[in-house]
């Protein structure tokens, strides 16, 4: 199948940089200047809103609507607050997504530039990136398209003689996956343990430093100036259903080719694994994670889903970051999820004890199963603990995130998680535990 | 209290001028300590405190939370290696235990020659190259075990 290239179209086959000549040569900053000329700051919103794109980051949340719940201070300066922020989310911990760092590395000042329409939609006078700490070439790259974007007069006071000002900083993360959970990456960024707040108040109420604040993924800004560009009906028409503009889609683990690639949003699922080259080893597909680490396992029988956010999400999964995790029938189910799980209790920000002392629970109780060390009632307790660490029983996401593919892997692989556990009906003590469960 | 160096103190300096709250520098200021020292000690890290304007106990609650800072001495070449599940299903295992037996360590220990330090590290984004590894701060992927020898004789 074709890519459909938007985000990708000036990445170079090798990677390497397209800086600020090249970027300009190929179109670039066009945007910000049809933007800044044409479009008073409370126009760009409705624009995005219409385009119908929705945040990459994994939850899907409308950007333009998110946009719009940013307090506007144009009528009354004197309200005005002494900073109003956009951040942008450059995490990308989540096991099996390497997308932004495609589009990060290879075409930095696409990122710039939708950053900068975006701070003036929401009316921003300081922006962050904040990124990965593992990222150093990133990091390089983005900090010299950022003094690039200043010599050019891009960034800084009064750009292009518009009026808008915009400080934009890298702030480089010191590794931890909760940092990609909205309100934990803004205690990261003011210099605090990474845990996650309440909400509400909402970032665009109180966010950065208690300031109206808008938090966006990398790939979601990346869109913005082609929308800017091209116009809302054109990006709307894009996708093959409801969802709006292209999606960047990746494969690693048990797929003949692994890489990333760009198609349009409700693409079918077996159309983006045949782009890369389908199971490896002649082998067949056993499961995938259609969106890295958090999203519940599609089988063979998904093969048809159109991949896109409502398309995922009737299959019973999460479009997520669209970075898919392949594995073959050779694989055994217990590895896959004991490998999941450590990861979620090592991460975990230890904040909430349902979170902090469930998933190393559920990780033990995995790595007892693989060791054939299981006990009759496991799979049961590990039922109840999807059921007490799922959506509304923790502080964050996190917890639930890590149940969605253990929920799935009880689902679709239970006679092979039986199987492992040895035959031995005398020890029920589990099992009446896991039945007597007052909740 | 040891002093930190100047370049330390203005690097801090001018990571605290990049935020509405100075404060917001403790991450960045204890990476700096770390980038001229390997490390940070607790003394680096009372020094570094002082200079953001928190206390040494705010600054430790961030020190110990991340997984970049190391609180302890580390090798000249610090090893990363991927523990998540694309490197998982290409390999991770082989390459983890070959690692461990070559080097004679665990994760989290220093060879006895101050080489090399042995950490996992979760995704590094890099799936589909895996099993991968970071290497101080070069990327080495598709690893195998006779990739790794390869790579280690590079690091002296």
């Amino acid at each position: 199948m074709e890519e459909t290239k938007v985000l990708t179209q000036r990445i170079r086959p090798d990677r390497s940089a397209v800086w600020i000549d090249d970027y300009m040569d190929l179109g670039g900053y066009e945007a910000l200047k049809t933007t800044l000329a044409d479009y008073g700051p409370a126009e760009v919103g409705p624009l995005i809103k219409e385009a119908g794109l929705r945040g990459r980051g994994g939850a899907g949340f409308p950007t333009g609507v998110k946009w719009s719940f940013m307090p506007r201070f144009e009528d009354r300066p004197d309200e005005r607050p002494a900073h109003v922020y956009l951040v942008v989310n450059a995490d990308e911990m989540e096991p099996g997504t390497f997308k932004d760092r495609l589009i990060m590395e290879g075409d930095p000042h696409q990122l710039i530039e939708g950053m900068i329409i975006a701070a003036y939609a929401i009316g921003a006078d300081t922006a962050y990136v904040f990124l990965r700490g593992e990222y150093t070439e990133c990091r390089r790259r983005l900090q010299q398209a950022i003094d690039e974007a200043h010599a050019k007069g891009f960034l800084g006071e009064n750009i292009l003689d518009s009026g808008f000002s915009l400080n934009l900083h890298l702030h480089m993360s010191a590794g931890r996956y909760i940092c990609g959970e909205e309100s934990a990456l803004l205690s990261a960024l003011e210099g605090r343990r990474a845990v996650p707040r309440h909400k509400p108040p909402f970032p665009a109420a109180s966010g950065l430093f208690g300031q109206p604040t808008t938090v966006n993924n990398v790939e979601t800004i990346c869109n913005v100036p082609h929308i800017v560009k091209n116009g809302a009906d054109w990006y709307k028409s894009l996708g093959l259903n409801k969802d709006g503009g292209t999606k960047l889609f990746g494969a690693s683990g048990h797929v003949a080719k692994p890489g990333l690639a760009e198609f349009p949003l409700g693409v079918k699922l077996g159309d983006v694994l045949e782009h890369f080259g389908g199971i490896r080893h002649g082998r067949k597909l056993k499961g995938l994670l259609p969106g890295g680490g958090s999203t519940p396992f599609l089988t063979p029988e998904h093969l048809d889903t159109p991949m896109d956010y409502d398309g995922v999400g009737a299959a019973g999964s999460r479009l997520g970051t669209a970075t898919m995790v392949v594995f073959d029938d050779q694989t055994p189910i217990v590895g896959v999820l004991k490998n999941l799980e450590h990861f979620y209790a090592q991460e975990s920000c230890g904040w909430c004890t349902p979170c902090r002392d469930g998933l190393p629970w559920v990780e033990k109780m995995l790595i007892n199963l693989e060791a054939g060390k299981g006990q009759p009632g496991d799979l049961e307790l590990l039922d109840l603990h999807v059921k007490l660490l799922g959506p509304g029983k923790t502080f964050c996401a996190h917890a639930p995130g890590a149940m969605g593919p253990l929920e799935a892997g009880l689902k679709y692989y239970r006679d092979e998680l039986a199987a492992l556990i040895p035959d031995d009906a005398s020890n029920l003590s589990r099992t009446e535990a896991a039945n007597a469960n007052p909740l | 209290m040891i002093e930190l160096s100047e370049a330390e103190i203005e690097g801090i300096k001018h990571e605290m001028s990049l935020y509405e709250d100075p404060g917001a520098a403790t991450i960045e200021a204890l990476k700096i300590v770390q980038e001229h020292r390997g490390w940070v000690s607790d003394e680096a890290m009372a020094a570094a405190a002082q200079v953001v304007g928190v206390t040494p106990t705010q600054m430790e609650a961030v020190a110990t939370f991340y997984n970049l800072i190391f609180r302890q001495p580390v090798g000249r070449h610090v090893i990363m290696l991927c523990d998540s599940i694309s490197c998982y299903l290409t390999g991770y295992e082989e390459v983890r235990d070959h690692l461990k037996s070559t080097l004679g360590i665990d994760f989290g220990q220093t060879t006895a020659d101050g080489r090399f330090t042995l950490l996992p590290i979760c995704c590094l984004g890099d799936c589909d190259m895996g099993p991968s590894m970071r290497v101080g701060e070069v990327y080495h992927n598709r690893l195998t075990p006779e990739r790794v020898d390869e790579i280690l004789a590079e690091y002296k």
